[in-house]
Protein backbone atom coordinates (compact mmCIF):
# COMPACT_ATOMS: atom_id res chain seq x y z
CA UNK A 1 0.00 0.00 0.00
CA UNK A 2 1.11 3.56 -0.68
CA UNK A 3 1.29 6.30 1.91
CA UNK A 4 -0.27 9.70 1.24
CA UNK A 5 3.15 11.02 0.10
CA UNK A 6 3.84 8.53 -2.67
CA UNK A 7 0.29 7.62 -3.69
CA UNK A 8 0.11 7.38 -7.51
CA UNK A 9 -3.52 8.57 -7.58
CA UNK A 10 -5.95 7.23 -10.16
CA UNK A 11 -3.44 7.03 -13.01
CA UNK A 12 -2.40 3.57 -14.13
CA UNK A 13 0.75 4.85 -15.85
CA UNK A 14 1.90 6.60 -12.65
CA UNK A 15 1.20 3.39 -10.79
CA UNK A 16 3.32 1.36 -13.23
CA UNK A 17 6.19 3.84 -12.80
CA UNK A 18 5.78 3.74 -9.03
CA UNK A 19 6.24 -0.04 -9.04
CA UNK A 20 9.20 0.19 -11.43
CA UNK A 21 7.66 -0.62 -14.81
CA UNK A 22 8.26 1.91 -17.61
CA UNK A 23 5.52 1.22 -20.18
CA UNK A 24 7.17 2.93 -23.16
CA UNK A 25 10.86 2.41 -22.65
CA UNK A 26 12.81 2.02 -25.89
CA UNK A 27 16.11 1.03 -24.30
CA UNK A 28 19.53 2.53 -25.05
CA UNK A 29 20.60 -0.02 -27.64
CA UNK A 30 18.12 1.19 -30.25
CA UNK A 31 19.42 4.09 -32.26
CA UNK A 32 20.06 5.01 -35.87
CA UNK A 33 18.80 1.87 -37.54
CA UNK A 34 15.05 1.40 -37.75
CA UNK A 35 14.08 -2.23 -37.34
CA UNK A 36 11.61 -3.64 -39.86
CA UNK A 37 8.36 -3.90 -37.93
CA UNK A 38 4.77 -4.46 -38.98
CA UNK A 39 2.87 -1.29 -39.87
CA UNK A 40 -0.82 -0.73 -39.66
CA UNK A 41 -2.55 1.38 -42.30
CA UNK A 42 -5.94 3.00 -43.02
CA UNK A 43 -8.19 3.95 -40.12
CA UNK A 44 -10.95 6.56 -40.05
CA UNK A 45 -13.80 8.04 -38.03
CA UNK A 46 -16.77 10.25 -38.90
CA UNK A 47 -19.62 11.84 -37.03
CA UNK A 48 -23.20 10.86 -37.73
CA UNK A 49 -26.66 11.61 -36.41
CA UNK A 50 -26.46 9.39 -33.31
CA UNK A 51 -22.75 9.53 -32.56
CA UNK A 52 -19.70 8.38 -34.49
CA UNK A 53 -18.71 5.62 -36.89
CA UNK A 54 -15.16 4.25 -36.79
CA UNK A 55 -13.49 1.88 -39.23
CA UNK A 56 -10.11 0.28 -39.84
CA UNK A 57 -8.77 -2.16 -42.41
CA UNK A 58 -7.17 -5.45 -41.34
CA UNK A 59 -3.85 -5.49 -43.17
CA UNK A 60 -0.46 -5.07 -41.49
CA UNK A 61 2.62 -4.78 -43.70
CA UNK A 62 6.33 -5.20 -43.05
CA UNK A 63 8.22 -3.46 -45.84
CA UNK A 64 6.48 -4.71 -48.97
CA UNK A 65 5.27 -7.93 -47.37
CA UNK A 66 1.82 -8.49 -45.89
CA UNK A 67 2.60 -9.60 -42.35
CA UNK A 68 -0.93 -9.97 -41.05
CA UNK A 69 -4.32 -10.14 -42.78
CA UNK A 70 -6.62 -9.97 -39.78
CA UNK A 71 -5.13 -7.45 -37.43
CA UNK A 72 -7.67 -5.47 -35.42
CA UNK A 73 -6.54 -1.85 -35.48
CA UNK A 74 -9.82 -0.56 -34.15
CA UNK A 75 -10.80 -1.56 -30.63
CA UNK A 76 -13.15 -0.24 -27.95
CA UNK A 77 -11.29 1.92 -25.41
CA UNK A 78 -14.21 1.54 -23.02
CA UNK A 79 -18.01 1.37 -23.41
CA UNK A 80 -18.39 4.82 -24.99
CA UNK A 81 -15.22 5.30 -26.97
CA UNK A 82 -12.98 3.59 -29.46
CA UNK A 83 -9.37 3.95 -30.53
CA UNK A 84 -7.90 3.13 -33.93
CA UNK A 85 -4.19 3.07 -34.67
CA UNK A 86 -1.91 3.53 -37.61
CA UNK A 87 1.87 3.33 -37.42
CA UNK A 88 4.10 0.69 -35.83
CA UNK A 89 1.95 -2.24 -34.77
CA UNK A 90 3.98 -3.39 -31.75
CA UNK A 91 4.15 -0.10 -29.80
CA UNK A 92 0.59 0.69 -30.94
CA UNK A 93 -0.84 -2.52 -29.49
CA UNK A 94 0.96 -1.87 -26.24
CA UNK A 95 -0.29 1.71 -26.18
CA UNK A 96 -3.87 0.56 -26.71
CA UNK A 97 -3.50 -1.95 -23.89
CA UNK A 98 -2.17 0.70 -21.50
CA UNK A 99 -4.84 3.16 -22.63
CA UNK A 100 -7.71 0.71 -22.06
CA UNK A 101 -6.29 -0.15 -18.65
CA UNK A 102 -5.85 3.51 -17.82
CA UNK A 103 -9.55 4.20 -18.43
CA UNK A 104 -10.72 1.13 -16.54
CA UNK A 105 -8.29 1.75 -13.68
CA UNK A 106 -9.49 5.32 -13.22
CA UNK A 107 -13.10 4.23 -13.38
CA UNK A 108 -12.58 1.63 -10.68
CA UNK A 109 -10.52 3.82 -8.36
CA UNK A 110 -12.62 6.96 -8.68
CA UNK A 111 -15.96 5.25 -9.12
CA UNK A 112 -16.81 7.15 -12.32
CA UNK A 113 -15.58 7.18 -15.90
CA UNK A 114 -13.28 9.94 -17.22
CA UNK A 115 -15.01 12.53 -19.44
CA UNK A 116 -14.57 12.00 -23.19
CA UNK A 117 -12.24 14.98 -23.45
CA UNK A 118 -10.27 13.62 -20.48
CA UNK A 119 -9.83 10.32 -22.30
CA UNK A 120 -8.52 12.09 -25.41
CA UNK A 121 -6.11 13.99 -23.18
CA UNK A 122 -4.89 10.77 -21.60
CA UNK A 123 -4.23 9.24 -25.00
CA UNK A 124 -2.30 12.33 -26.05
CA UNK A 125 -0.03 11.89 -23.03
CA UNK A 126 0.62 8.27 -24.00
CA UNK A 127 1.49 9.30 -27.57
CA UNK A 128 3.88 11.93 -26.22
CA UNK A 129 5.50 9.35 -23.93
CA UNK A 130 6.18 7.32 -27.08
CA UNK A 131 8.01 10.24 -28.75
CA UNK A 132 11.54 8.80 -28.35
CA UNK A 133 10.38 5.66 -30.16
CA UNK A 134 8.64 7.78 -32.81
CA UNK A 135 11.97 9.55 -33.45
CA UNK A 136 13.41 6.15 -34.28
CA UNK A 137 10.66 5.32 -36.73
CA UNK A 138 8.34 3.50 -34.32
CA UNK A 139 5.65 6.16 -34.28
CA UNK A 140 2.03 5.55 -33.36
CA UNK A 141 -0.72 7.77 -34.83
CA UNK A 142 -4.08 7.02 -33.27
CA UNK A 143 -7.60 8.28 -33.88
CA UNK A 144 -9.85 8.55 -30.88
CA UNK A 145 -13.63 8.91 -31.06
CA UNK A 146 -16.58 8.39 -28.80
CA UNK A 147 -19.93 9.50 -27.56
CA UNK A 148 -19.80 12.44 -25.16
CA UNK A 149 -22.46 11.69 -22.56
CA UNK A 150 -22.26 15.23 -21.12
CA UNK A 151 -22.78 17.01 -24.45
CA UNK A 152 -24.85 14.22 -26.02
CA UNK A 153 -22.90 14.14 -29.26
CA UNK A 154 -20.22 12.15 -31.04
CA UNK A 155 -16.71 13.67 -31.02
CA UNK A 156 -13.44 12.68 -32.66
CA UNK A 157 -9.75 13.48 -32.42
CA UNK A 158 -6.54 12.69 -34.25
CA UNK A 159 -3.00 12.93 -32.93
CA UNK A 160 0.45 13.64 -34.28
CA UNK A 161 3.64 11.88 -33.16
CA UNK A 162 4.39 14.47 -30.49
CA UNK A 163 1.07 13.96 -28.73
CA UNK A 164 -0.57 16.94 -30.43
CA UNK A 165 -4.29 16.48 -30.08
CA UNK A 166 -6.65 17.88 -32.70
CA UNK A 167 -10.38 17.69 -32.43
CA UNK A 168 -12.00 17.34 -35.85
CA UNK A 169 -15.43 18.65 -36.67
CA UNK A 170 -16.72 16.02 -39.12
CA UNK A 171 -14.34 13.23 -40.06
CA UNK A 172 -10.73 12.12 -40.04
CA UNK A 173 -8.65 9.39 -41.70
CA UNK A 174 -4.99 8.51 -41.20
CA UNK A 175 -2.44 5.92 -42.26
CA UNK A 176 -0.94 5.25 -45.68
CA UNK A 177 -4.40 5.12 -47.31
CA UNK A 178 -5.64 8.05 -45.27
CA UNK A 179 -5.38 10.55 -48.11
CA UNK A 180 -7.70 8.62 -50.38
CA UNK A 181 -10.05 7.77 -47.55
CA UNK A 182 -10.23 11.45 -46.50
CA UNK A 183 -11.21 12.48 -50.01
CA UNK A 184 -14.02 9.91 -50.17
CA UNK A 185 -15.26 11.01 -46.74
CA UNK A 186 -15.05 14.68 -47.73
CA UNK A 187 -17.11 14.15 -50.89
CA UNK A 188 -19.68 11.89 -49.25
CA UNK A 189 -20.07 13.59 -45.87
CA UNK A 190 -23.26 15.41 -44.86
CA UNK A 191 -23.96 16.79 -41.38
CA UNK A 192 -26.15 14.56 -39.18
CA UNK A 193 -26.05 11.59 -41.55
CA UNK A 194 -28.16 8.60 -40.55
CA UNK A 195 -25.98 5.88 -38.99
CA UNK A 196 -26.53 3.35 -41.79
CA UNK A 197 -25.41 5.83 -44.45
CA UNK A 198 -22.36 6.75 -42.39
CA UNK A 199 -21.42 3.06 -42.07
CA UNK A 200 -21.68 2.65 -45.86
CA UNK A 201 -19.58 5.78 -46.40
CA UNK A 202 -16.91 4.47 -44.02
CA UNK A 203 -16.85 1.15 -45.91
CA UNK A 204 -16.59 2.98 -49.24
CA UNK A 205 -13.65 5.05 -47.99
CA UNK A 206 -11.81 1.89 -46.96
CA UNK A 207 -12.73 0.17 -50.23
CA UNK A 208 -11.33 3.01 -52.33
CA UNK A 209 -8.23 3.35 -50.13
CA UNK A 210 -7.52 -0.37 -50.56
CA UNK A 211 -7.95 0.03 -54.32
CA UNK A 212 -5.13 2.58 -54.48
CA UNK A 213 -2.87 1.89 -51.50
CA UNK A 214 -0.99 -1.42 -51.46
CA UNK A 215 -0.65 -1.35 -47.68
CA UNK A 216 -4.41 -1.15 -47.09
CA UNK A 217 -6.52 -4.28 -47.19
CA UNK A 218 -10.11 -4.16 -48.48
CA UNK A 219 -12.78 -6.81 -47.95
CA UNK A 220 -11.26 -10.27 -48.42
CA UNK A 221 -14.21 -12.45 -49.53
CA UNK A 222 -12.00 -15.44 -50.20
CA UNK A 223 -10.97 -15.68 -46.54
CA UNK A 224 -14.09 -14.02 -45.16
CA UNK A 225 -12.11 -11.16 -43.60
CA UNK A 226 -13.85 -7.78 -43.46
CA UNK A 227 -12.68 -4.45 -42.01
CA UNK A 228 -13.59 -3.61 -38.43
CA UNK A 229 -16.46 -1.12 -38.42
CA UNK A 230 -18.17 0.07 -35.24
CA UNK A 231 -20.72 2.64 -34.20
CA UNK A 232 -20.59 4.46 -30.87
CA UNK A 233 -23.85 6.03 -29.73
CA UNK A 234 -25.63 6.72 -26.44
CA UNK A 235 -26.08 2.93 -26.23
CA UNK A 236 -22.32 2.42 -26.37
CA UNK A 237 -19.90 0.63 -28.66
CA UNK A 238 -21.35 -1.74 -31.26
CA UNK A 239 -19.17 -3.61 -33.73
CA UNK A 240 -20.84 -4.36 -37.05
CA UNK A 241 -20.92 -8.04 -37.99
CA UNK A 242 -19.35 -9.37 -41.19
CA UNK A 243 -22.84 -10.30 -42.41
CA UNK A 244 -23.81 -6.64 -42.11
CA UNK A 245 -20.71 -5.42 -43.96
CA UNK A 246 -20.48 -8.03 -46.75
CA UNK A 247 -23.47 -6.74 -48.83
CA UNK A 248 -22.08 -3.18 -48.68
CA UNK A 249 -18.74 -4.25 -50.16
CA UNK A 250 -20.54 -6.45 -52.69
CA UNK A 251 -22.51 -3.34 -53.67
CA UNK A 252 -19.32 -1.35 -54.43
CA UNK A 253 -18.04 -4.19 -56.55
CA UNK A 254 -21.27 -4.42 -58.53
CA UNK A 255 -21.15 -0.66 -59.17
CA UNK A 256 -17.55 -0.89 -60.33
CA UNK A 257 -18.29 -3.85 -62.60
CA UNK A 258 -21.15 -1.94 -64.25
CA UNK A 259 -18.86 1.02 -64.91
CA UNK A 260 -16.10 -1.17 -66.38
CA UNK A 261 -18.52 -3.08 -68.61
CA UNK A 262 -20.14 0.19 -69.71
CA UNK A 263 -16.70 1.48 -70.72
CA UNK A 264 -15.92 -1.63 -72.75
CA UNK A 265 -19.04 -1.52 -74.95
CA UNK B 1 12.26 8.56 32.88
CA UNK B 2 9.94 6.00 34.38
CA UNK B 3 9.67 2.46 33.06
CA UNK B 4 6.39 1.61 31.29
CA UNK B 5 4.19 -0.87 33.12
CA UNK B 6 4.47 -4.49 32.04
CA UNK B 7 1.49 -5.66 30.02
CA UNK B 8 1.26 -9.31 29.02
CA UNK B 9 1.08 -10.12 25.27
CA UNK B 10 -2.26 -11.86 25.84
CA UNK B 11 -3.68 -8.67 27.27
CA UNK B 12 -2.28 -6.54 24.44
CA UNK B 13 -3.87 -8.78 21.79
CA UNK B 14 -7.14 -8.95 23.64
CA UNK B 15 -7.29 -5.17 23.98
CA UNK B 16 -6.55 -4.69 20.30
CA UNK B 17 -9.16 -7.25 19.29
CA UNK B 18 -11.77 -5.60 21.54
CA UNK B 19 -10.90 -2.23 20.11
CA UNK B 20 -11.25 -3.46 16.52
CA UNK B 21 -14.46 -5.36 17.22
CA UNK B 22 -16.04 -2.32 18.85
CA UNK B 23 -15.17 -0.16 15.86
CA UNK B 24 -16.62 -2.70 13.44
CA UNK B 25 -19.79 -3.28 15.48
CA UNK B 26 -20.60 0.44 15.35
CA UNK B 27 -21.09 0.26 11.56
CA UNK B 28 -23.87 -1.31 9.54
CA UNK B 29 -23.62 -4.89 8.28
CA UNK B 30 -23.22 -6.36 4.82
CA UNK B 31 -24.11 -9.71 3.28
CA UNK B 32 -23.06 -11.60 0.16
CA UNK B 33 -24.70 -14.72 -1.20
CA UNK B 34 -24.49 -16.93 -4.24
CA UNK B 35 -27.50 -16.88 -6.56
CA UNK B 36 -28.23 -18.69 -9.81
CA UNK B 37 -26.23 -16.31 -12.04
CA UNK B 38 -23.39 -15.34 -9.70
CA UNK B 39 -22.94 -13.50 -6.42
CA UNK B 40 -25.04 -10.67 -5.01
CA UNK B 41 -23.67 -8.25 -2.42
CA UNK B 42 -26.02 -6.16 -0.28
CA UNK B 43 -24.92 -3.55 2.26
CA UNK B 44 -26.89 -1.36 4.57
CA UNK B 45 -25.65 2.06 3.48
CA UNK B 46 -27.54 5.34 3.46
CA UNK B 47 -24.89 7.14 1.45
CA UNK B 48 -25.23 7.22 -2.32
CA UNK B 49 -21.64 8.24 -2.90
CA UNK B 50 -19.44 6.54 -0.31
CA UNK B 51 -19.46 2.92 -1.36
CA UNK B 52 -18.95 -0.22 0.67
CA UNK B 53 -19.09 -2.53 -2.36
CA UNK B 54 -16.96 -2.11 -5.45
CA UNK B 55 -15.27 -3.70 -8.44
CA UNK B 56 -11.71 -4.99 -8.24
CA UNK B 57 -11.33 -6.85 -11.53
CA UNK B 58 -13.25 -8.69 -14.25
CA UNK B 59 -14.63 -11.38 -11.96
CA UNK B 60 -13.67 -10.02 -8.55
CA UNK B 61 -15.62 -7.77 -6.21
CA UNK B 62 -14.74 -6.16 -2.89
CA UNK B 63 -16.85 -5.28 0.13
CA UNK B 64 -15.84 -3.74 3.42
CA UNK B 65 -17.42 -2.73 6.70
CA UNK B 66 -16.03 -0.69 9.56
CA UNK B 67 -13.96 2.43 9.18
CA UNK B 68 -14.45 3.86 5.68
CA UNK B 69 -10.99 5.33 5.10
CA UNK B 70 -9.36 2.09 6.15
CA UNK B 71 -11.30 -0.32 3.97
CA UNK B 72 -11.22 2.15 1.08
CA UNK B 73 -7.44 2.20 1.09
CA UNK B 74 -7.52 -1.62 1.11
CA UNK B 75 -9.88 -1.46 -1.87
CA UNK B 76 -7.51 0.84 -3.77
CA UNK B 77 -4.66 -1.51 -2.98
CA UNK B 78 -6.70 -4.37 -4.45
CA UNK B 79 -7.54 -2.55 -7.68
CA UNK B 80 -3.90 -1.55 -8.17
CA UNK B 81 -2.59 -4.97 -7.35
CA UNK B 82 -5.02 -6.64 -9.75
CA UNK B 83 -4.48 -4.18 -12.63
CA UNK B 84 -0.69 -4.39 -12.44
CA UNK B 85 -0.80 -8.17 -12.27
CA UNK B 86 -3.18 -8.37 -15.24
CA UNK B 87 -0.88 -6.03 -17.21
CA UNK B 88 2.29 -7.96 -16.41
CA UNK B 89 0.85 -11.46 -16.82
CA UNK B 90 -2.64 -11.97 -18.25
CA UNK B 91 -6.19 -11.15 -17.24
CA UNK B 92 -6.64 -14.86 -16.47
CA UNK B 93 -3.89 -14.75 -13.86
CA UNK B 94 -5.73 -12.35 -11.57
CA UNK B 95 -7.60 -14.33 -8.94
CA UNK B 96 -9.34 -13.70 -5.64
CA UNK B 97 -7.39 -16.26 -3.63
CA UNK B 98 -4.01 -14.59 -3.94
CA UNK B 99 -5.51 -11.16 -3.34
CA UNK B 100 -7.29 -12.45 -0.23
CA UNK B 101 -3.95 -13.81 1.01
CA UNK B 102 -2.32 -10.42 0.51
CA UNK B 103 -5.12 -8.74 2.43
CA UNK B 104 -4.74 -11.28 5.23
CA UNK B 105 -1.03 -10.46 5.40
CA UNK B 106 -1.65 -6.70 5.56
CA UNK B 107 -4.35 -6.99 8.22
CA UNK B 108 -2.33 -9.53 10.23
CA UNK B 109 0.83 -7.41 10.11
CA UNK B 110 -1.04 -4.28 11.13
CA UNK B 111 -2.79 -6.12 13.94
CA UNK B 112 0.41 -7.43 15.53
CA UNK B 113 2.88 -4.64 14.77
CA UNK B 114 1.00 -1.35 14.79
CA UNK B 115 -0.39 0.64 17.70
CA UNK B 116 -3.89 0.47 16.33
CA UNK B 117 -5.45 -2.46 14.41
CA UNK B 118 -7.52 -1.76 11.29
CA UNK B 119 -11.18 -1.54 12.29
CA UNK B 120 -12.44 -3.36 9.24
CA UNK B 121 -13.75 -6.65 7.99
CA UNK B 122 -13.55 -7.25 4.27
CA UNK B 123 -14.84 -9.66 1.68
CA UNK B 124 -13.21 -10.65 -1.60
CA UNK B 125 -15.69 -12.39 -3.91
CA UNK B 126 -14.91 -14.06 -7.20
CA UNK B 127 -17.58 -15.28 -9.57
CA UNK B 128 -16.56 -18.48 -11.34
CA UNK B 129 -17.67 -19.86 -14.69
CA UNK B 130 -20.08 -22.13 -12.80
CA UNK B 131 -21.62 -22.00 -9.31
CA UNK B 132 -19.15 -24.59 -8.04
CA UNK B 133 -16.19 -22.30 -8.66
CA UNK B 134 -17.62 -19.16 -7.02
CA UNK B 135 -15.47 -18.03 -4.10
CA UNK B 136 -16.09 -15.89 -1.01
CA UNK B 137 -13.10 -14.94 1.14
CA UNK B 138 -13.91 -13.24 4.43
CA UNK B 139 -10.96 -11.50 6.09
CA UNK B 140 -11.12 -10.32 9.71
CA UNK B 141 -9.42 -7.33 11.38
CA UNK B 142 -6.62 -9.59 12.68
CA UNK B 143 -5.87 -11.22 9.34
CA UNK B 144 -7.91 -14.38 9.89
CA UNK B 145 -8.94 -15.63 6.46
CA UNK B 146 -12.07 -17.70 6.04
CA UNK B 147 -13.17 -19.38 2.82
CA UNK B 148 -16.94 -19.18 3.13
CA UNK B 149 -19.47 -21.46 1.48
CA UNK B 150 -22.39 -19.87 -0.28
CA UNK B 151 -23.02 -16.92 2.00
CA UNK B 152 -21.07 -14.46 4.10
CA UNK B 153 -22.05 -11.84 6.66
CA UNK B 154 -19.78 -8.97 7.72
CA UNK B 155 -20.07 -6.39 10.45
CA UNK B 156 -22.08 -5.79 13.60
CA UNK B 157 -24.73 -8.30 14.66
CA UNK B 158 -23.39 -10.86 12.19
CA UNK B 159 -24.70 -13.88 14.10
CA UNK B 160 -28.34 -12.83 14.13
CA UNK B 161 -28.18 -11.79 10.47
CA UNK B 162 -26.52 -15.09 9.54
CA UNK B 163 -29.26 -17.04 11.26
CA UNK B 164 -31.99 -15.08 9.46
CA UNK B 165 -30.21 -15.41 6.11
CA UNK B 166 -29.65 -19.16 6.48
CA UNK B 167 -33.41 -19.66 6.87
CA UNK B 168 -34.30 -18.01 3.57
CA UNK B 169 -31.31 -18.40 1.30
CA UNK B 170 -31.28 -20.95 -1.52
CA UNK B 171 -28.27 -21.39 -3.77
CA UNK B 172 -30.25 -21.31 -7.00
CA UNK B 173 -32.52 -18.34 -6.18
CA UNK B 174 -33.01 -15.80 -8.95
CA UNK B 175 -31.69 -12.25 -8.42
CA UNK B 176 -35.00 -10.91 -7.13
CA UNK B 177 -35.36 -13.62 -4.48
CA UNK B 178 -31.71 -13.28 -3.48
CA UNK B 179 -31.93 -9.49 -3.02
CA UNK B 180 -35.17 -9.82 -1.04
CA UNK B 181 -33.63 -12.47 1.17
CA UNK B 182 -30.53 -10.39 1.86
CA UNK B 183 -32.46 -7.20 2.63
CA UNK B 184 -34.85 -9.08 4.93
CA UNK B 185 -31.92 -10.67 6.78
CA UNK B 186 -30.22 -7.28 7.18
CA UNK B 187 -33.33 -5.47 8.41
CA UNK B 188 -34.58 -8.12 10.85
CA UNK B 189 -38.10 -8.39 12.22
CA UNK B 190 -38.42 -4.90 13.73
CA UNK B 191 -37.79 -2.61 10.77
CA UNK B 192 -37.92 -2.46 6.97
CA UNK B 193 -35.08 -1.31 4.78
CA UNK B 194 -35.83 0.33 1.44
CA UNK B 195 -33.76 0.90 -1.67
CA UNK B 196 -32.52 4.21 -0.19
CA UNK B 197 -30.96 2.44 2.80
CA UNK B 198 -29.18 -0.25 0.81
CA UNK B 199 -26.34 -0.59 -1.65
CA UNK B 200 -26.65 -3.56 -3.99
CA UNK B 201 -24.26 -4.94 -6.60
CA UNK B 202 -23.82 -8.22 -8.43
CA UNK B 203 -21.00 -10.21 -9.92
CA UNK B 204 -22.96 -11.77 -12.72
CA UNK B 205 -21.84 -14.49 -15.10
CA UNK B 206 -23.97 -12.97 -17.89
CA UNK B 207 -22.51 -9.46 -17.72
CA UNK B 208 -19.69 -9.91 -20.25
CA UNK B 209 -16.00 -9.52 -19.38
CA UNK B 210 -16.59 -7.20 -16.44
CA UNK B 211 -18.99 -9.15 -14.25
CA UNK B 212 -19.51 -6.38 -11.69
CA UNK B 213 -22.68 -4.31 -11.94
CA UNK B 214 -24.35 -1.92 -9.50
CA UNK B 215 -28.11 -2.06 -9.18
CA UNK B 216 -29.70 1.39 -9.00
CA UNK B 217 -32.44 2.36 -6.54
CA UNK B 218 -35.17 1.90 -9.16
CA UNK B 219 -34.14 -1.69 -9.84
CA UNK B 220 -33.76 -2.47 -6.14
CA UNK B 221 -37.16 -1.01 -5.20
CA UNK B 222 -38.63 -3.05 -8.05
CA UNK B 223 -37.25 -6.20 -6.41
CA UNK B 224 -38.40 -5.19 -2.93
CA UNK B 225 -41.93 -4.21 -3.96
Amino acid sequence: MFGPQNDPGSSFVSLLRQVGIEPFSVGDGVSGVTPLTPHATTVLALRCEDGVVMAGDRRATMGNRISNREMEKLVPADRFSGVAISGSAGPAMDMIKVFQLQLEHFEKLDGRAISLEGKANQLSQLVRANLPAAMQGLGVYPIFAGYDLLRETGRLWDFDGTGGRYEERDFVATGSGGGVASTILKVGFRPAMPVEEAVTLACRALHEAADVDAATGGADELRGIYPVVATITRDGWLRRSDDDLAPRFEGFRTEQRAILEGGAS
Amino acid sequence: MSQPFYVSPEQVMKDRADYARKGIARGRALVAVQYADGIVLVAENTSNTLRKISEIYDRIGFAGVGKYNEFDSLRRFGVRNADVKGYQYSRDDVEARSLANEYAQILGQTFTHEMKPLEVEILVAEVGFSQDTDQLFHIMYDGTLVDEQGMSVLGGDAEAISARLAERWRRDDDLRAAVRGCVAALSGPDRTLGADDTEVAVLSRSNGRRCFRRLDDVEVSGFLA
